[in-house]
């Protein structure tokens, strides 16, 4: 049976398409409007909100709370004070990436975990022993991501605290008279906020921020809008980047941390080896970077506009633009177009940047900013590639984001 | 490049008018290492292409309001988007149909055939036929669109070559796509729209592309090539799609500025030109209203063709069938503005409780036969009792544009033509601008207590301002003796002129006018090769 959010019943008022993915279990609007892009440009140029609830929470707490997550992650969270945030990720016991998620700190004690996949028992499995309790607390909390410019500007007349918050704090606040906990956090690249919020209270929470919208241009966005926001934003997905390690039937699915272009979290290098703390897949990650066995880098390409339009004329077409990503990986060739060196895990039209851009993975001595490659691509029924070049992610970091 | 400049010369290049052409022009020459000077005449760059808060709060685009037509490969080649270039998308196309229904067009083709066939089951399929014809004609003439017309009168082999491509390629056309064009570069709209639709208000809705800034009716033959030329947009490579600039146009006339001068261009403002510096047949520089010689190589004019052969030079010095051309040339603007700040978005009594009806341009001409009859006045010298409106409420796209709550309106009103019988337009301005009004009242009930301001903009003011011949909003009106290689003048079509080092590169020439920039990019190609010569 597909679920619905606790804010499903106003955001489906709004919703004229009636258009759906199953995000895990729930109902998630592909649009809310006939024009997905319209909604892409409420997050890049005014404010637009995404009902972020089904994505999974874990609450984490007790005395050992902070070393079960300090043994659990890859980021020190350690270092995650009171009132901040960690986009991390984890590993298995091989050093490859299990899944990524935001860590909120609440108190010494009190943590909150977000998941794309379900992943308790594996924490719970990790605590054996601790003194700590992780509990599912999904369902008691719908969530509420309010995203773009002028997100600041609407969300700071509901509550003032939004204004001082730096990027990826969070503090606790109040809402149409909820509790609210507001981060400075989010998924398309943007400024951005995301509310926790109790499911009980979702309505009235979502009804102020509508309200607070007016005259903003705010209007809510599906994961139409949301899918190429995140890849302007460099913003890796499991099951399109990478598979979960665990869940994967070979290593050619697995990734490390560096491999993912997660290697920052890592702390660097220095840190990978005298770290006094032993996190899951420490081991192979200190082996993988010691004895360079890194296989890929991520890195973003940019497709060679020329070309594109050449071979497209070229084949009597008038030269599209992919305005979904598409749904598969591209492989990755060197110059010359003669030998496989990656491949392009996420590939869309940036109407911000007005380029062809994707999220790659190369051999790590392919892997300099700047370096041609190609990338093959189905054209009337052939297959040919198209010109790309590497370069640095993400794509599109406006100075708003952490400003 | 190397240019040889000897020490008279103050820079390599000076560009006459900050339009977007000549900002355009300006930025490739530039990047080409040219030392490029802009002149422009007015305290803000952009021409036609300008935003102003006429109001605290509130960004009125005075003249041009929305983009289509600018080349992708100027967006690429001049980096534009590190410049800030941002185009917003305008999700929706709303045509009152005038008996209290409408047709509300979006960006999902399954629900706009369906909004089709609400009106007539016949258009419905009728509608995926038009598109796609109309498309392959695009496809055929995008190549004559995106390069230098050949001189088929020239003799040499280049122009020989030249010739023979053109050829070559109308040769390849489908016999079919090529009697379309043909059909559409000589013919009337409406006949055209005739072969597929039979709804009144959805052929309106089609033909409403087919007047703009022309002295024709969608009944004139002409017209068809008016229509042609707007559907050759492509905003993200969607043929016929329209954004509206972050700022408006004058906010990407901002962004071509800072291109031009991130490049080494140097602009300067209150810089008018009052003639061209000739010695013998060369170009030498230019003097200033003020009396300021300056001194290059290179002289460009981003002025319309009027003003660059019988305004900068002395047309006697040229010869007298390119003076006699440029003086026949057609230019008879008919387009007014009427902008509006307004306290709050207007009501469409069928679309009581959405918004969605104002992301995109509101065009108010219900049928073949309304805009015709508004055509009719103009033929007579005097403006539409009832006007054809394209309006766009522009802060619905881009907030930033009015306070929060608040909206400007932009309204592309026709016809009001320049030369008016038995008046003048700073006697008629206020009542043509009531006449405007008073149709926005029909439609929108209400709206009149909604107006905190309004701005009235005659082809007249056009012209004072923007320095637009007439008023006329294309630099030379389209109709086919003015377009391709007559543009602007039979043997002048390649931007040079029969001085030496003097160029041209507005909007008067190929593919121009709409803000388009080949005009622009086009002519650089040619001043680089003959510099490279």
């Amino acid at each position: 049976m597909i679920r619905t959010t606790p804010f499903h019943p106003r955001l489906s008022e709004l919703d004229t398409q009636r258009l759906y993915t199953h995000w895990q279990g729930h109902l998630s609007p592909r649009r809310y409007t006939h024009a997905p892009k319209h909604e892409y440009f409420a997050v890049r140029n005014s404010v637009g909100v995404f009902d972020t609830s089904p994505l999974y929470k874990y609450r984490v707490t007790g005395p050992d709370a902070e070393r079960l997550l300090a043994t659990a992650l890859v980021r020190d969270v350690r270092r995650c004070r009171p009132g901040q945030a960690q986009y991390t990720a984890w590993c298995d016991e091989r050093g490859f990436v299990r899944q990524d998620g935001v860590v909120l700190r609440h108190a010494p004690d009190d943590f909150l975990l977000t998941a794309a996949r379900p992943c308790l028992s594996w924490f719970a499995a990790v605590g054996e022993g601790m003194r700590v309790l992780v509990e599912d607390v999904s369902d008691a909390w719908a969530m509420l991501a309010v995203q773009g410019p002028r997100s600041r500007a609407v969300l700071s007349s509901l509550a003032q605290e939004t204004t001082g918050l730096a990027f990826f704090d969070h503090a606790p606040v109040t809402v149409a008279g909820a509790a609210v906990t507001l981060s400075r956090t989010g998924y398309t690249g943007d400024l951005g906020y995301e509310l926790l919020v109790p499911a009980d209270d979702a309505l009235d929470v979502l009804d102020a921020v509508l309200e607070a919208g007016r005259g903003h241009g705010l209007r809510p966005f599906g994961e139409d809008a949301l899918s190429v926001l995140r890849i302007e934003a460099g913003l890796v997905l499991v099951d399109v980047e990478w598979t979960d390690s665990r869940l994967a039937q070979t290593d050619t699915e697995r990734v490390t941390p560096t491999e993912l272009g997660l290697g920052w979290m890592l702390g660097g290098k220095d840190a990978v080896h005298e770290t006094d703390r032993a996190f899951v897949g420490w081991e192979a990650i200190r082996r993988e970077l010691r004895e360079g066995t890194t296989r890929w880098r991520t890195t973003g390409v940019v497709v060679d506009w020329q070309h594109w339009d050449e071979l497209h004329r070229g084949a009597g077409l008038l030269p599209p633009v992919v305005e979904h990503p598409h749904p598969y990986e591209s492989v990755l060739y060197d110059a010359e177009g003669e030998h496989e060196v990656g491949y392009t895990t996420s590939f869309v039209w940036s109407p911000v940047l007005q380029k062809h851009v994707g999220l790659a993975r190369v051999r790590p001595d392919l892997a300099a900013p700047g370096t041609p490659l190609r990338q093959e691509m189905a054209l009337s029924h052939h297959n040919t590639s198209v010109r790309v070049t590497t370069t640095r992610l993400p794509f599109f970091a406006p100075e708003r984001k952490t400003s | 490049m190397t240019v040889s400049t000897g020490p008279t010369h103050d820079w390599d290049a000076l560009v006459v008018g900050g339009g977007h052409n000549g900002l355009t022009h300006a930025a490739y020459l530039a990047k080409a290492g040219l030392r490029t000077l802009v002149l422009e005449k007015n305290e803000l760059v952009g021409g036609a292409a300008i935003t102003e808060e006429l109001r605290p709060g509130f960004s009125f685009t005075t003249f041009s309001y929305a983009l289509s037509l600018l080349r992708p490969e100027i967006i690429q080649e001049l980096d534009l988007v590190s410049h800030g270039f941002l185009p917003l998308m305008m999700p929706s196309s709303f045509h009152p149909t005038g008996d209290g229904d409408y047709l509300l067009l979006g960006d999902d083709h399954g629900q706009n055939v369906q909004e089709i066939r609400r009106h007539s089951p016949h258009d419905a399929d009728a509608y995926d036929r038009y598109h796609h014809d109309l498309d392959q004609v695009c496809r055929a003439v995008q190549p004559l669109f995106d390069n230098i017309p050949p001189d088929v009168f020239g003799t040499d082999p280049e122009d020989q070559a030249d010739v023979a491509w053109l050829l070559e390629h109308l040769g390849s056309v489908d016999r079919r796509v090529l009697h379309d064009t043909v059909r559409l570069l000589t013919g009337s709209a409406s006949d055209w729209l005739e072969d597929y639709f039979e709804h009144e208000a959805v052929a309106g809705f089609h033909a409403s592309s087919s007047i703009i800034g022309s002295k024709v009716g969608p009944m004139s033959p002409g017209s068809g090539l008016v229509l042609l030329f707007h559907k050759l947009g492509e905003h993200d490579r969607h043929l016929g799609s329209w954004a509206f600039h972050k700022g408006g146009n004058g906010g990407f006339t901002q962004v071509l500025a800072r291109a031009a001068t991130a490049y080494g261009a140097e602009i300067r403002l209150g810089a008018q030109v009052s003639a061209v510096l000739v010695d013998g047949e060369t170009a030498t520089g230019v003097v200033l209203a003020d009396g300021t010689e300056l001194r290059a190589p290179v002289v460009v004019s981003a002025l319309d063709p009027r003003r660059t052969f019988t305004e900068l030079v002395d047309p006697v010095t040229l010869p007298g069938d390119l003076v006699d051309s440029v003086r026949r040339m057609r230019f008879r603007g008919v387009s007014a503005k009427v902008n509006f700040a307004l306290d709050g978005l207007p009501v469409f009594p069928a679309l009581p409780d959405t918004d969605d009806h104002f992301g995109g341009f509101l065009n108010i001409g219900p049928t073949i036969e309304y805009v015709e009859r508004a055509f009719d006045a103009a033929k007579y010298g005097w403006y539409s009792e009832r006007p054809f409106i394209d309006a766009a409420v522009q802060s619905v796209v881009d907030p930033d544009m009015a306070p929060p709550g608040k909206h400007v309106m932009s309204c592309f009103v026709q016809y009001a033509p320049y030369e008016l019988r038995g008046s003048t337009w700073d006697a008629e301005r206020e009542a043509f601008g009531d006449r405007a009004q008073a149709v926005l009242e029909s439609h929108f009930p209400g709206f009149g207590d909604l107006v905190l301001q309004r701005e009235v903009v005659t082809p007249l003011d056009i012209e004072q301002r923007t320095g637009l011949t007439e008023g006329n909003i294309f630099a030379g009106e389209f109709l086919a003796p003015q377009m391709y290689f007559f543009r602007p003048a039979p043997g002048w079509s390649q931007y040079r002129t029969p001085l030496r080092g003097y160029y041209q590169c507005g909007s008067g020439t190929h593919p121009g006018g709409c803000v388009i920039g080949s005009p622009g990019r086009l002519a650089s190609h040619q001043v680089l090769r003959d510099l490279a010569r």
